[in-house]
């Protein structure tokens, strides 16, 4: 019987199954941060148990960090206690590599797993966050988990797992000029919704899902989970390979050759069954920006913000009324005429070096707009930064009036000092736009790296095709 | 993990869709490496008026009388009854240590994300999902009761309401099992060691690649 893709990574990794179906998952790699660990392993600790394979552990702190004066450390005394907490566990526990604060490899987990190659094809990957989708970018099974789930898998190497429903998303044809991974991704989620997803796999498949890069494959990825997707993926092709070779811990050798002749099979069979199945016409998406505060509110550059009466359900007509009162916005307003206070590239969704390519090709040789208060561009990690800066984007930055910063989470959640003032709008490429996620009161649009500096640059949000 | 078998409780209407786990416990109570005390923070920026830190006296911060949570009515609700797609966004468990904190031992509503249901039966809070037609009448009853109480039964997959009528309800056996029984997740699976450890053998042998 042909297979998905999905069936494939689930059948290769099932130790035993109950018999409702809950089935005992085997993991390959955990990756760990400082904010969904410390709890994990203080259980650990007190039942008296060891980690059952430590080298499948990759850590690095992300979540806390500060982006600037690293000279200071970690002035938050909490932030540090946390992040310290998490050295004195990795120290203790061991684990395949560790890259803590101020590491020239430090990062946004999420970015440091795939460019370390610590992310392979056909792996089940886990990690106590929600983002983990991220990784189904290389064919993987990438779960976020809770804590208790992070204990779980560190004393038993094994997630307990339902399988889920499979839904096919496939994006059929060419994006035109400007429009890049997370506007594909912006409008797949405004079509099925936050909740579309629940409960279902996800495979991104299509002829403009394998025109993206591994990087714009990962930010499609990663925002499975905000379409409700817990894991989203897309098959191996050559792009996959290509981007694993030589990276420090892809295999190397005659192991490589046996790894490849095996990723090769990653792909669902011709003919596999989907319960679900979605379509997309790649030609039709233009840059995207969310209005509202949830990543399905969401419409294009051209539009404007929708009315509560636009809408039929009761519930979502509340929902659209009480966001744009949080949004402070007005039914009918034209997207081209919402001004920033703030700008915000960065995050596990796009902070890659294409995403600051993208960014800088729109930055250079402008200026930030005098009513925007700050720009912040926060590579996703060290490797990153150093390779911006190798070809010069940071200066292309700093001439346009944004602030380079050090990389880490920053104002996507903003645990750190990255935050949003009450009442400031910010044009954010971060994932989520939900009330105070950047900041007490402040008030999030989504769009990419691209639309973000294009609204830096003329104060207000901007089609980004006219300025290319 | 405290064992659910039968809870009646005191019901509170949250009528939102779309909660999210940033709303339910704010990122700055992330820092904490602690399990517990979350409960004063449930939905932070909702129930009180200033802007919460960690450390601060809760008992002396001004509570925002138009939210829900804070009518004389629902103090003491054990029984959360809200709209779709709950709990949905980040993945931190921290959300459903809040609301078991807070005094919720049961949520009620027609969906919930699945990261969060998950981490609720970590820590013997019981999401129900009814449909949203009996998640309406649940409304309309709470909104014209005071004083309006449910009778959750795990054993009978049954929520009976003051009036006797029941709703059923579906859970998987085995999380029901573990749920009712108070059961630690980690002992159960440490008792198939065996398989685990076959299993990795095979594993390495076949992909060496993965165990570098």
């Amino acid at each position: 019987m042909p297979q998905t893709l999905y069936d494939k990574l689930w059948e290769s990794h099932v130790v035993r199954t109950e018999a409702d179906g809950t089935a005992l998952l085997y993991i390959d790699r955990h990756l760990i941060h400082e904010v969904t660990s410390p709890q994990a392993f203080e259980g650990l600790k007190l039942a008296g148990r060891k980690p059952w394979r430590a080298s499948s552990i990759v850590a690095t702190a992300d979540h806390n960090t500060p982006t600037d004066h690293w000279e200071r450390g970690i002035e938050d005394p909490i932030s540090r206690e946390q992040v310290e907490t998490l050295d004195a566990n990795i120290r203790e526990v061991g684990a395949l590599a560790y890259f803590p604060f101020k590491d020239a490899r430090q990062g946004i987990v999420h970015v440091v797993g795939p460019e370390n190659g610590a992310t392979l094809p056909g792996m089940t990957v886990v990690c106590g966050d929600s983002h983990t989708s991220t990784h189904g970018a290389f064919a993987c099974l990438a779960h976020g988990i809770g804590t208790s789930e992070v204990e779980h898998v560190l004393a038993t190497q094994c997630l307990l797992q339902k399988k889920m429903k499979a839904m096919l998303v496939k994006v059929e044809g060419e994006v035109g000029l400007g429009v890049t991974a997370k506007d594909i991704i912006l409008a797949i989620i405004g079509k099925i919704g936050t909740a579309g997803g629940t409960g279902y796999a996800i495979e991104f498949a299509g002829s403009a899902i394998r025109a993206l890069s591994m990087e714009g494959r990962m930010t499609v990825c990663n925002m499975a989970i905000e379409a409700g997707a817990r894991v989203g993926f897309v098959a191996v092709d050559d792009k996959t390979i290509e981007y694993l070779k030589d990276k420090p811990f892809a295999p190397k050798g005659e192991l490589w050759d046996k790894a490849v002749a095996y990723w090769r099979t990653l792909v669902s069979d011709p003919g596999a069954h989907f319960d679900a199945v979605v379509e997309l016409d790649a030609a039709a998406i233009k840059p995207q920006v969310t209005w509202g505060t949830s990543p399905e509110m969401v419409t294009d550059i051209e539009g404007a913000v929708p009315a509560p009466d636009d809408f039929s359900d009761p519930v979502k007509r509340e929902s659209v009324a009480r966001a744009l009162q949080y949004m402070d916005l007005k039914p009918g307003t034209r997207i081209q005429d919402i001004a920033v206070d703030q700008v915000f590239i960065g995050s596990c969704t796009n902070s890659r070096i294409e995403d600051l390519r993208a960014a800088a090709a729109v930055a250079k040789g402008r200026k930030k707009a005098a009513n925007v208060r700050r720009v912040l561009v926060v590579p996703g990690s060290g490797l990153v930064k150093r390779q911006a800066e190798a070809e010069g984007l940071d200066e292309i930055f700093k001439a346009a009036g944004f602030e380079w910063r050090e990389p880490g989470c920053s104002m996507c959640l903003a645990m750190n000092a990255d935050r949003l003032e009450p009442g400031e709008r910010c044009a954010s490429t971060s994932n989520r736009n939900f009330e105070g996620r950047q900041g007490p009161g402040g008030r999030t649009h989504l769009v990419s790296p691209a639309m973000a500096a294009a609204a830096a640059v003329t104060g207000h949000f901007t089609d980004v095709r006219n300025l290319l | 993990m405290r064992p659910f078998t039968i809870h009646e409780g005191l019901v509170a209407p949250l009528d939102r869709a779309n909660v999210d786990t940033d709303a339910i416990i704010p990122k700055q109570f992330l820092k904490s490496i602690k399990r517990s005390g979350f409960g004063p923070n449930a939905f932070d920026e909702w129930r009180y008026l200033d802007r919460g830190e960690p450390g601060m006296d809760n008992s002396k911060r001004p509570l925002n009388p138009d939210f829900v949570l804070n009518q004389p009515r629902y103090q003491g609700a054990s029984i959360l009854l809200t709209r779709d797609n709950f709990g949905c966004g980040s993945s931190r468990e921290h959300a459903p240590w809040a609301l078991e904190d807070y005094g919720f031992r049961a949520l009620i509503a027609p969906s919930f994300a699945d990261i969060f249901y998950n981490n609720c039966f970590k820590n013997g809070l019981l999401p129900i999902r009814l449909p949203p037609a009996e998640v309406d009448e649940l409304f309309a009853q709470t909104y014209a009761t005071p004083g309006y109480r449910l009778k959750i039964d795990l054993g009978a997959q049954t929520v009976t309401r003051p009036d006797g009528k029941a709703y059923s309800f579906e859970v998987d056996p085995f999380r029901k099992e573990c749920l009712m029984n108070g059961w630690d997740d980690i002992g159960l699976t440490l008792r198939h060691a065996e398989a685990i450890r076959a299993f990795e053998e095979k594993r390495r042998a076949e992909q060496p690649w993965l165990f570098a």
